[in-house]
């Protein structure tokens, strides 16, 4: 991600990946709370979806055919709304109100706060089930072009509600659903186990393939950190086949800074002060003394 | 005299909204494979492409509903409350009741008349559990007549509601020119000993109660509270001071339920002896509707008993206070 593509436009959104990912650095170590690994793999997608792919009115973030964009691992709400800022649907400078008093940008995404959210998620599992709402939804009122997109995390597949959405979901045939898990193969903590850190991934390798294609789904894996071959799957995911499509993102947990890459306790965890300088400088971002420094 | 029995509630359940859909494109059902049961499939019949199953997956099927309510649609969700409301308590919690989405909790089998099934079908905190969460509406009611008005109330209404619906045929309490009003309790009987205060299909049964008790020269005032939440608080202070001593009734759990926000308000509006009859914190158990109303104490004959006994003791010492 240090070299940018000649494609002009993958450029701009790696520029904007990497932007994100600095607001989620900011976020987090402002509030001194928040997590940070999830984000950080999510961070192309994020630019992609929101930059690219989704039909969207950032000034009317009701509008009643927009594409939707659900975060079911709500924790990662930092990273969402860094996306959401950058594409201009609340000033950049309102991200370092997050998780402080009377903010519009909770912990975990609150719809009844913030406009541009297509729903309020935080208990693991639900945002699927929403999604299959919306696009059943979209359906049954005549809007066919309307595309829900939604993100789980890959320990998030872990919650019996995700596998019964994605049985519903296959019978409707609803190809006007998008699920993306990021599968930065981390859970907060996980089973003890010779994976990183001394401890298992979520799921073994191939299982989430497995599993989504057996729920009768149409399964798309990509390399989730690489923003040409992101571009390509979503615009592929677009054009539905009658099945629903899940995108296995394959990323790195904490992707983009040096000491966080791979390590399950960068789930959620407050940095030190030399520990945001180097991840800024990890990101190519030069820590000024009136933002972003830590209180 | 016994008031008459009306139609089921799960039958007019299905056909209210039915015929609100015939008006209203913006309804849907959402069934979760007991249709058959609920009478959901009354709606499926009519309304084909607006039925929705969703299998047995419950905590999805809430999911789904919030999803629906964002675009516009006004979701009807039915199943049995025990896979409607206890299952999938988190997914109403998080999507339903937290984001005020437009979602109705169109719930059958409640209270003990669940078809012989047992406790695990049989619950009896339902109450308890939806006014406690913030942004629930909670609205339980007396029979037929007022369950149609109520599921009509409540499609007009924007926001979450949970409705609880009886399986069975009970007995009928109001005539057509009764009119559901949301948040109002209706005094159903003037009485000047003892208040006796009921919800759902149990007000009929303690309407028979009180004509058991005239007989015994007991004149009990009755007031029925379909609105659990929001309760209705002048109703309830008023039909106290009127006799200056209280029994809840009601089918389901004495803790939390109709007699737990009765004494709420009434230590706080205007303290007064409060006596709750209902399941005294206990699971039920297979048996026949009639087997366990006497098992419960919530058939007419026993819960008059019970008042009575009440108003001998506690009314005594009542009157000698006041």
């Amino acid at each position: 991600m240090t070299i940018a593509s000649r494609d002009p436009e993958i450029g701009r959104l790696e520029e904007t990946a990497r932007r994100i990912r600095v607001e989620v650095i900011r976020g987090v170590n402002q509030a001194r709370a928040g997590h940070l690994g999830g984000p950080l793999s999510a961070a192309e997608m994020l630019a992609a979806l929101y930059f690219r792919v989704m039909r969207i009115r950032p000034l009317e973030p009701d509008w009643p055919d927009r594409d939707r964009f659900i975060l079911s691992k709500g924790h990662c709400s930092i990273g969402l709304y860094a996306a959401l800022a950058l594409r201009g649907y609340f000033p950049v400078e309102e991200l370092a109100t997050f998780d402080s008093a009377g903010t519009r940008l909770q912990g975990h995404p609150d719809m009844t706060k913030l406009p541009g959210l297509d729903m309020s998620t935080g208990s693991l599992g639900m945002g699927i089930s929403a999604a299959i709402g919306i696009a059943l939804g979209a359906r049954l009122t005549g809007r066919s072009d309307v595309r829900t997109y939604v993100m789980l995390g890959d320990g998030e597949c872990q919650e019996g509600e995700v596998w019964e959405a994605a049985m519903v979901a296959a019978r409707y045939g609803l190809d006007s659903l998008i699920a993306i898990v990021d599968h930065n193969k981390l859970q907060q903590y996980g089973w003890p186990g010779d994976g990183p850190d001394g401890r298992m991934p979520p799921e073994v390798p191939g299982e989430l393939v497995a599993k989504w294609t057996a729920f009768g789904w149409r399964v798309l894996e990509v390399d989730g950190n690489r923003m040409s071959d992101v571009v390509d799957v979503l615009d592929r995911a677009r054009e539905g086949d009658g099945r629903p499509t899940v995108v296995i993102s394959h990323t790195i947990k904490g992707r983009g800074v040096s000491f966080m890459e791979g390590h399950y306790f960068w789930h959620t965890r407050v940095l030190t002060a030399d520990e945001f300088a180097t991840a800024m400088a990890d990101l190519g971002e030069t820590v000024t003394t009136t933002t972003g420094s830590p209180r | 005299m016994t008031l008459p029995l009306g139609r089921a509630m799960r039958e007019v359940f299905g056909e209210t909204v039915s015929d609100l859909a015939d008006t209203d494109p913006r309804i849907v059902m959402l069934d979760a494979d007991v249709g058959s049961s609920t009478r959901a499939d009354i709606f499926e019949h009519r309304h084909p492409d607006r039925y929705l199953q969703m299998g047995i997956a419950e905590q999805n099927m809430l999911g789904v509903a919030a999803g629906l309510a964002t675009t516009g649609l006004i979701p009807f969700v039915s199943t049995f409350v025990a896979f409607a409301v206890v299952r999938p308590l988190d997914q109403i919690r998080v999507l339903i009741a937290q984001t005020g989405l437009n979602v109705k909790i169109t719930a059958g089998y409640a209270g003990l008349f669940t078809g012989v099934t047992g406790k695990t079908h049989l619950i009896v905190d339902d109450v308890s559990i939806m006014r406690a969460m913030p942004g629930m509406v909670t609205v339980c009611p007396a029979d037929d007549v007022e369950a149609a008005q109520a599921l009509r109330w409540c499609a007009s209404y924007d926001g979450p509601v949970y409705i609880r619906l009886v399986r069975d045929a009970t007995q009928r309490l109001f005539d057509d020119s009764y009119s559901f009003e949301f948040g109002r309790a209706v005094v159903v009987r003037e009485g000047r000993d003892v208040t006796l205060i009921s919800t759902g299909a149990q007000t009929p049964r303690v309407v028979d109660a009180a004509e058991l008790l005239a007989a015994r020269g007991i004149e009990a005032h009755v007031l029925h509270v379909p609105t659990i939440k929001p309760i209705d608080v002048a109703a309830i202070v008023a039909a106290a001071e009127k006799t200056g001593l209280v029994v809840t009734v009601e089918e389901h759990t004495v803790l939390g339920g109709l007699g737990g926000a009765v004494a709420e308000v009434l230590s706080e509006h205007r303290p007064t002896v409060v006596k709750r009859l209902g399941m005294q914190d206990v699971y039920g158990e297979s048996a026949s509707n009639a087997e366990l109303l006497e098992l419960y104490g919530l058939s007419a004959a026993r819960v008059s008993e019970q008042v009575e006994a009440i108003c001998r003791t506690v009314g005594k010492e009542v009157a000698a206070k006041g």
